[in-house]
């Protein structure tokens, strides 16, 4: 079976534009998650990591013009760019493209903008990434919910291995809308606070916004190389807006994806888990952690920074953790207070150096959906 | 990656009133063509019997009807993957939540904003703890099905599969899925998924 490996990245969020950026602010502790006023909240608004769009189409305007592509177009257009710029090797006419997102432009649906009429649709988003670089190949489309990202790259994998192409760009993003955040706000799921995932005293999700841009390929390069070696997904089968109380999708996931790479759970050193922050969801993930023997892994959740960007969440989080397995690094879980949940975790409370070579990444989200997938680092000797 | 060969095992098309099942109708109406009525009417007369039924969005009622119809009578195991596309993801459902805006929000609306919550019911609904995925494309792209499908079947990630297409726009439907697994008569390719979306579309 072919190795696939996840080569260039780039972040685009609200902590910078680019891996570098994100990676030092994850290291100093520095979130995302601000204050926003929204006459929705009784509060008088809400914590959320939110880029800033004078910013963006500053930074937009190196690539292209702002005025021409919606604030989530820009995000996913600039973390692509930013990995064809980082590799000459890329060859557009070959490499495929997958797209993941929940909603898209959806900020468009409400109308009152200068942008096509058609413009909110996933295919409308699709067209515009694959024609502004172009890439050859017809992009695949995934909205899976919040394991979107993961599922894309998953899937990037996958293709590779079965050969319908040697490489791919894999991009991710979604945005903090007015559609999303009434709906999260109906379900009483908004955190008051920045939320602080695993901890006792959590309440719930806070939102942030960013777009994640990945190339996979089979080429092993001169330095230390990460590779996806197991995947899977899962449903619950359990209920369609919230997690299984005994982790069951996410169980499968966990064990399916330990099997395909041939390691036990002991082999894992590190977890990037989804920590929603939600008192059901960070309990399920908990659980199933247990079940899978995987109570000694170091455990953190990148919520804390970022909040839940939603379909970008599971591929940017996995950038995160593949930059944390070359650095030899664990990332503290930020926000972390005391353990919340009823069986027993390891969650990362310094940032500190440490050996590792296995890193699970997982992601839960609505319609019952899970997957896994583990990361191992191939030392170039 | 080993390569047995798969079948279309069954086949259930959606659309303009009508049900058929491996090309056989099963179920028409003279009523109302919109997708509204047409999914209270067919209930009964189906004889689903599944009261959450009632509280779904449309896109998920036509995912539960056309999976009761296809898998009924199937031997299927609860690992049998469900591989989903349309074009319009949950374009129905969503712009009853955007209207909803400025008034009262319903989370009991908000959740069905999500093209792959039908993913969701139907494992539900069938007890499947399985591999999921929902593609967005324009129209039908039987490739790309077969493609992913073949590859879940050969890397061993799924025994079986439930594959194809569901969409809903402007209350007009449009479901094809066929169940893939080691039994049946009609080989699973390309030019066999095309063929028979394009018969139910004659």
């Amino acid at each position: 079976m072919k190795e696939v490996l996840l080569q260039d990245d780039a972040i685009i969020s609200p902590l910078g534009f680019s891996t570098q950026e994100n990676i030092e602010a994850v290291k100093a502790g520095r979130s995302g998650l601000l204050f926003h006023n929204n006459r929705r909240f009784s509060l008088g608004g809400f914590y959320a990591g939110i880029i800033d769009p004078e910013l963006l189409a500053t930074e937009f305007l190196k690539i292209g013009n702002p005025t021409k592509y919606t604030k989530l177009e820009q995000m996913m257009l600039l973390s692509i760019y930013k990995v064809l710029t980082s590799n000459s090797k890329i060859d557009l006419s070959t490499t495929g493209l997958i797209i993941s997102t929940t909603k898209g432009n959806i900020d468009l649906l409400k109308g009152g903008h200068s942008f096509s009429e058609d413009r909110f649709t996933l295919n409308s988003l699709a067209k515009v990434i694959q024609e502004f670089f172009p890439f050859k190949s017809q992009p695949i489309l995934i909205s899976n919910a919040c394991i979107s990202g993961g599922l894309a790259l998953i899937m990037a994998k996958r293709f590779i291995q079965a050969g319908k192409f040697n490489s791919a760009i894999v991009v991710a993003g979604d945005l903090i809308s007015d559609f999303v955040i009434s709906g999260f706000q109906s379900f009483q799921a908004l955190s008051k606070a920045p939320c602080k995932p695993f901890s006792k005293n959590r309440d719930g999700i806070s939102l942030g916004e960013a777009a994640a841009a990945v190339y996979v390929s089979t080429e092993i390069d001169s330095k230390n190389n990460i590779s996806i070696i197991g995947d899977s997904t899962s449903n619950d089968a359990n209920h369609i807006s919230g997690p299984s109380r005994n982790g069951d999708g996410l169980f499968l996931s966990i064990q399916n994806s330990l099997k395909e790479a041939s390691i036990s759970a002991k082999n894992i050193d590190h977890i990037s888990s989804h920590g929603t922050a939600t008192i059901f969801n960070d309990e399920m993930e908990a659980i199933a952690f247990n079940r899978s023997g995987l109570k000694n892994a170091a455990v953190n959740s990148y919520k804390g920074l970022y909040g839940h960007t939603l379909g970008a969440s599971a591929l940017l989080e996995t950038i995160i953790t593949k930059h944390s397995l070359l650095n030899n690094e664990l990332y503290k879980s930020h926000n972390f207070d005391d353990l919340g949940v009823s069986v027993p975790l390891k969650i990362i409370q310094k940032t500190e150096k440490r050996e590792m070579t296995y890193a699970l990444k997982t992601a839960s989200g609505f319609g019952g959906s899970n997957m896994a997938l583990v990361l191992k680092k191939i030392e170039n000797v | 990656m080993s390569k047995d060969p798969y079948f279309i095992s069954q086949y259930v098309g959606i659309k303009n009133t009508k049900i058929l099942k491996n090309a056989k109708l099963i179920f028409s109406t003279q009523q109302d063509s919109e997708v509204l009525p047409f999914l209270k009417e067919v209930y009964k007369k189906v004889g689903l019997n599944y009261p959450k039924y009632h509280k779904m969005d449309p896109l998920c009622k036509l995912g539960i009807l056309a999976t009761s119809v296809l898998l009924k009578d199937s031997d299927f195991s609860n690992e049998t993957a469900l591989v989903f596309s349309n074009a319009s993801s949950s374009l129905n459902t969503d712009l009853r939540h955007q209207q909803s805006i400025e008034n009262i929000v319903s989370p009991a609306i908000f959740v069905y904003t999500l093209p792959n919550i039908v993913l969701g019911e139907v494992s539900i609904k069938f007890g499947l703890q399985s591999e999921n995925a929902f593609f967005i494309e324009e129209d039908f792209n039987p490739k790309l099905i077969y493609e992913y499908t073949e590859l879940l079947l050969n890397s061993k990630k799924a025994p079986s599969v439930v594959c194809g297409w569901i969409e809903l726009k402007n209350a007009e439907y449009d479901v094809f899925l066929c169940f893939i697994s080691k039994q049946g008569e009609i080989p699973f390719t390309t030019e066999n998924l095309k063929k028979l979306y394009l018969f139910e579309n004659e």
